[in-house]
């Protein structure tokens, strides 16, 4: 079965190779993306600052074009692998499902458009799709590639367990951790994996600028937090956590005077690896620091680790 | 009394019920303790709650403090009195926007309403030219700063200058005027 997909406005820049990497595995593993068409900005976690009314009439519309893409009484599933997008348009079917003065005011603002949210769209995240929907043992039986000996630190980040928990435990989910097992890899005891790495600010490209001082310390505290635990790769649910670990790792050396180095991958790319999927299919060309071997997921220094 | 715009978040939320979100607050400061970005800021989460109840709200209007907030959720989930504080933080956020009163020079509230610009008129952000304008505003030496990074990431294919849109920006604009005009009615 096909899902449903929103890229969101990172897809189309930094998180590229999170967009291919998901392409190749859901296509691998038998269900294709289907991006929506004419898909706009959910809002992020920047609008609703401005106005929310507004906020919410932007992801509306997106949860309508879904409906619209696949027209029945059937709920229909958004798959939406940014973290910030995955809130925002969970939010949006909350508030309007709620009904109240907000609903009416965006159901009439979808009008002015020729839309309507019947409220059939349901937000899901790659990983709940992967996990819940796919399941593990299908994942597993078409592993060719085992990640042996790759010690990986799942991180969630904020938005994915927080308001709102859908799939897996608020303060301790496992999705993540049981996906990599399933892969054959072996993810570390790591506490702070739903702590917030400063990046989800706004979707606007090199984040840290926003409040450098600050990004950059919540983010060394998790990278250097999860070496200490021997991890080789912290594996990140979305677009802008994975950028704002892996882009400023040199500014955190330099500022902190100790190095830090690690590979920051999105969790599609290492479930790729494991189901033999090219690298570049994967996006892993696109990526500014990564240190894992090709051939494998047990070594810590390939080829590439200079690059 | 307990400010008007955290009353209509709370309706807004409850549909109707109208839940006065500071009143169970017991100041045990859960919130800070768990806030990354306490630190950083000029108030943090419990303080601002003790000010609005102290009546002094222009304070916390003005403040950095609450563009400080990255709207994690952490304090919301942590709260043993369930206080939806990112969510009243957000109210408090587009209050000081439309009182015009949101520090001017802070960098949160330039980036916010930049990205709203951009929303409104193309429906998608563009990364490239949102960083890009942004650091012209408030920095521009980050700009230097950031080259390399921005040539490794062209190279990459991790980032265009190339706008992107909805196919029809003019939807998306006829959508949220019916919004404002819907907001005038009311008004």
């Amino acid at each position: 079965m096909n899902y449903t997909y929103y890229p969101g406005c990172s897809a189309r820049g930094t998180g590229r190779p999170y967009e291919e990497s998901l392409q190749a595995v859901f296509e691998a593993l038998g269900s294709g993306l289907d991006a929506l068409d004419d898909w706009n900005c959910c809002g992020a976690t920047a609008y609703p600052a401005v106005d929310m009314a507004k906020a919410f009439a932007l992801s509306a519309r997106n949860l309508a074009l879904a409906e619209d893409a696949r027209p029945g009484t059937e709920p229909v599933d958004l798959v939406a692998p940014c973290a910030g997008c995955y809130r925002a348009l969970l939010r949006t079917e909350r508030a309007l499902s709620d009904g109240g003065g907000v609903a009416d005011r965006v159901g009439g603002a979808l009008r002015a458009a020729a839309l309507h949210y019947e409220g059939r769209a349901r937000t899901r995240h790659p990983l709940d799709v992967l996990v819940n929907d796919i399941g593990l043992d299908r994942i597993a039986d078409a592993v060719v590639r085992p990640l042996e000996g790759l010690r990986v630190a799942c991180y969630y980040g904020c938005l994915l367990v927080r308001p709102y928990a859908t799939f897996d435990d608020q303060r301790e989910p496992t999705s993540l951790e049981r996906l990599v097992q399933a892969v054959g890899a072996e993810p570390v005891d790591w506490p702070l994996r739903t702590r917030c790495c400063g990046g989800s600010c706004y979707c606007g490209g090199p984040l840290v600028g926003v409040m450098p001082e600050a990004t950059l310390e919540l983010s060394r505290l998790l990278l250097e937090d999860a070496a200490q635990r021997g991890a080789n790769v912290i594996v990140t649910v979305c677009p802008l956590c994975q950028f704002n670990l892996e882009a400023f790792q040199g500014q955190m050396s330099h500022k902190s005077g100790k190095p830090v180095r690690l590979t920051v991958s999105y969790f599609s790319q290492v479930v790729g690896l494991a189901l033999g999927l090219d690298e570049r299919a994967l996006g892993i060309h696109r990526m500014l620091n990564w240190r894992l071997a090709s051939t494998t997921g047990t070594k810590t220094t390939g080829a590439n680790a200079r690059a | 009394m307990l400010p008007a715009l955290v009353e209509s978040e709370a309706r807004d939320r409850t549909g109707g019920v109208g839940v006065d979100l500071w009143r169970d607050c017991f100041q045990c400061g859960t919130c800070s303790a768990v806030c990354p970005l306490a630190d950083y800021m000029d108030r943090n989460p419990r303080q601002m709650i003790a000010t609005l109840r102290a009546g002094r709200e222009e304070e916390i209007l003005r403040s950095c403090g609450i563009w400080t907030c990255t709207s994690c959720y952490a304090c919301t989930v942590a709260c043993p009195k369930q206080v939806p504080l990112t969510d009243s933080i957000y109210a408090l956020k587009r209050e000081a926007m439309r009182q015009g009163v949101y520090p001017r020079r802070f960098p949160t509230p330039v980036m916010a309403r930049q990205f709203v610009r951009t929303v409104d008129k193309w429906g998608r952000s563009t990364e490239s030219r949102i960083s890009l304008s942004f650091y012209l505003r408030t920095d521009p030496k980050q700009l230097l700063r950031h080259v390399r990074l921005g040539l490794r990431l062209l190279q990459a294919g991790r980032m265009s200058l190339r706008r992107e849109s909805v196919p029809e920006p003019a939807q998306i604009r006829k959508m949220l005027e019916a919004l404002e005009m819907a907001a005038g009615e009311a008004a």
